[in-house]
């Protein structure tokens, strides 16, 4: 007797490539946003997967903030290459040095928020009517509320109360000229699903997610990397630990864990057990209750 | 994590405001450890600030900023959790006035649509109405959840009286697989834990049945239908003659060497091969995402379907639909519409209401006027050109289509075909 039911990775890949397959078929411009992390990654994976054996049809772009780990670099040209991919890089540090954007001041400054004016910027020069990310409705409570298709207006803003509403798997990808789309196919994926998946189909990810010796401080309650942007750092304050990171940001906001999790399967071992939410390290999900909600409205990924 | 019956099980809730349908799920979130310490810490403060005593368990589901301003829900949320035995999606439906609308968003996906009743007002008018949409839906399980047994002193006759009245009016809905369960979310009696207070009742607590219960028949198996979402032609060395059809099936099995029609055009041929990624198959089956050949060159384009040559849907440019209205902007009698039917896109105008039901007493309303937003009703449509459509009843996805403004490129309209 065949077994007719998919388990639930198969499940969730099947629905992910069909929402990926929609944006080919609905829009004209769609890009895949890359951000070197492990949900862009996978992205990645799976329209690789639904187009096969074509090349994946979309063009990569990766909003460069000028803040990086070199890792990270170094992966997203690997993949370009490796896909026979274009990699567009819309660069945040050109949005400051054109005056479009202003750098913020003080001990916590981030480039985080700058983000937003660099990616509609992109958006729009591109002609880019979808741009599909690797965001997660279990990430964040504002998350929880995004569609598959998620519209955003021409001023590029989210309005989680004028939202579509999503029936069955038919997707509504109608818009105005000017108007775009965020497309988020592993909405429904969470962050084991995420580990267990790479883990089955065996996909490459930097090592910045396995534990690695590296030097960090100590600030915002986690370990920040030690990097030329952490001006306002004593030097002696560096130590060196063995950590990885959970999730990938710029190198100034992103906290690592001490682990020893070197390997995929200690990962899904480490993150079984983890009583800290995935963004819990995350600097700019702080600074308020609504920190996510608010920058979404104005744009942000 | 090992998952041993490792399926996906989504589920709705519906229940009205005071029913506890948030408590209920955050209850089911932290009996079964699926809440992190820092969101457990989160809500622990603002319950503090609150002044309450013990953790408000409906906090863990509130999210946007005017919801906790206002203490409303205001969309569809959904939530996740996993336990070694399933993983869950619940699709966290706001009960305000807007239920219709959000109830249908949330259920057109569910297996299993949880109808909260409260304990001491027993099935009342809106229990009706819940369960005659999850019904409407086909939806193929529900669970009754009647709650708040705590206030009424865990009394088996109170609990017996409300499963007698549900199953009085129920005997005439499409929904065969009902179970019942007394509980108390706020207490966590029967939602993971077994009640101490319930002897009397001998089933298993909530979480345990949705871990056991038999979904693998809930997706059609029989008919085949697999739309086509876009065609692959490479042009990659090794593969210039390469002709794939990529979709995902909506329905049925499918198998290298089956004879195959293409509708609309109505050409055979056979299956030469079905591919998941790099990986070749012999089979596949609802509801997999594949690319297949054919033994033969013929014309498919999007919205295309290939069906088994001796199991046909019906190709038809006018039929009739139960319709959830779920925009502002009435409905227009001749006003022209895009319809979308398994990705497959054509003009729509509604030709004729048959009547409009009245949703608070589930009776049909012979009327000419406009569908307003949370309205339901039968209608026909009348379609540019022919779609393969299947009923409602007995295919979720084809049988299924949306209506779509052609200004404002909203979705306005749910439809399922009668």
């Amino acid at each position: 007797m065949n077994k007719f039911y998919l388990d639930y990775l198969e499940e969730l890949e099947s629905e992910a490539m069909y929402v990926i397959r929609e944006v080919w078929a609905q829009f004209e411009k769609p890009v895949i946003l890359f951000s070197g992390g492990k949900d862009s990654i996978v992205v990645t994976h799976l329209a690789q997967k639904a187009f096969y054996p074509a090349r994946i049809p979309f063009k990569l772009m990766h909003v460069d903030t000028g803040h990086n780990f070199p890792e990270t670099i170094a992966f997203r040209d690997a993949i370009a290459k490796e896909k026979n991919v274009e990699m567009i890089v819309a660069s945040v540090q050109e949005s400051i040095d054109t005056g479009r954007v202003q750098e913020e001041k003080g001990k916590n400054a981030t480039r985080n928020a700058l983000q937003t004016t660099t990616l509609l910027d992109a958006i729009e020069k591109h002609g880019i009517d979808c741009a599909i990310g690797g965001a997660r409705r279990d990430e964040e409570k504002a998350r929880a509320k995004e569609r598959f298709f998620s519209h955003r207006d021409d001023f590029g803003q989210w309005d989680p109360k004028n939202q579509r509403p999503e029936l069955w798997n038919i997707l509504n990808g109608h818009h105005y000229q000017g108007e775009h789309f965020r497309a988020f196919p592993i909405s429904n994926w969470t962050e084991m699903d995420v580990w267990n998946y790479i883990n089955r189909e065996q996909i490459k990810i930097p090592n910045l997610y396995l534990a690695h010796e590296r030097k960090v401080v100590w600030m915002n309650d986690a370990w920040i990397p030690y990097s030329e942007y952490l001006s306002h750092v004593d030097t002696k304050d560096v130590v060196t630990k063995k950590i990885r990171f959970r999730t990938l940001g710029d190198i100034t906001i992103t906290g690592g864990m001490e682990s020893d999790a070197d390997t995929i399967d200690k990962i899904i071992l480490e993150v079984a057990a983890l009583k800290q939410t995935e963004r819990g390290n995350r600097s700019d999900d702080k600074r308020s209750e609504t920190a996510m909600e608010d920058r979404k409205k104005q744009g942000y990924f | 994590m090992n998952i041993d019956n490792n399926q996906l099980l989504r589920f709705t809730t519906a229940g009205s405001v005071d029913d506890g349908k948030s408590t209920l799920i955050g209850r089911l979130l932290y009996d079964s450890k699926s809440i992190f310490q820092d969101q457990i810490n989160a809500v622990e403060n603002s319950s503090k600030q609150k002044g309450l005593e013990s953790i408000d368990l409906a906090m863990f589901t509130d999210g946007l900023r005017d919801e906790r301003e206002q203490g409303i829900t205001i969309d569809v949320a959904y939530r996740y959790f996993t336990t070694p035995k399933r993983k869950f999606i619940i699709a966290d439906t706001p009960g305000h006035i807007q239920y219709t609308r959000n109830m249908v968003t949330g259920a057109s996906t569910a297996n299993v649509a949880l109808i909260l009743i409260d304990a001491r007002h027993g099935v009342i008018e809106q229990t009706r109405r819940h369960a005659f949409i999850a019904s409407l839906l086909n939806i193929p399980h529900i669970i009754v959840c009647v709650n708040k047994m705590d206030l009424v002193d865990y009394d088996e006759q109170v609990y017996n009286t409300i499963v007698k009245d549900f199953e009085e009016f129920s005997s005439k809905m499409l929904t065969r697989d009902i179970t019942f369960i007394p509980m108390s979310a706020l207490n966590g009696d029967n939602v993971v834990h077994r009640s101490e207070h319930m002897n009397w009742y001998p089933a298993a607590p909530l979480l345990y049945t949705l871990e056991t219960l038999h979904i693998s028949s809930d997706l059609n198996k029989l008919d085949l239908r697999f739309p086509v979402q876009t065609v692959l032609r490479p042009q990659l060395q090794g593969f210039e003659d390469y002709r794939g059809y990529a979709g995902r099936l909506s329905s049925g099995v499918v198998r290298v060497g089956d004879e195959i029609t293409a509708l609309p055009s109505g050409f055979t041929s056979k299956i030469a091969s079905i591919n998941v990624g790099e990986q070749e198959v012999k089979e596949a089956f609802a509801p997999m995402s594949v690319a297949i050949t054919l033994q033969d060159d013929i014309d498919i384009a999007r919205g295309d379907m290939i069906v088994r040559s001796n199991n046909q849907p019906e190709l038809s440019q006018e039929f009739d639909v139960m319709v959830c209205w779920l925009n502002e902007k009435p409905s227009q009698p001749r006003k022209k519409y895009k319809i979308m039917h398994a990705n497959n896109e054509q003009v729509c105008m509604i030709r004729q209401k048959v009547y409009k039901l009245d949703i608070e007493t589930l009776k049909r309303e012979e009327t000419t006027e406009e569908f307003h937003m949370n309205e339901i009703g039968r209608m026909t449509f009348k379609t540019s050109k022919a779609l393969m459509i299947d009923t409602y009843r007995e295919n979720r996805i084809t049988g299924s289509v949306i209506l779509v403004d052609e200004q404002t490129h909203e979705t306005v309209a749910a439809g399922m075909i009668v």
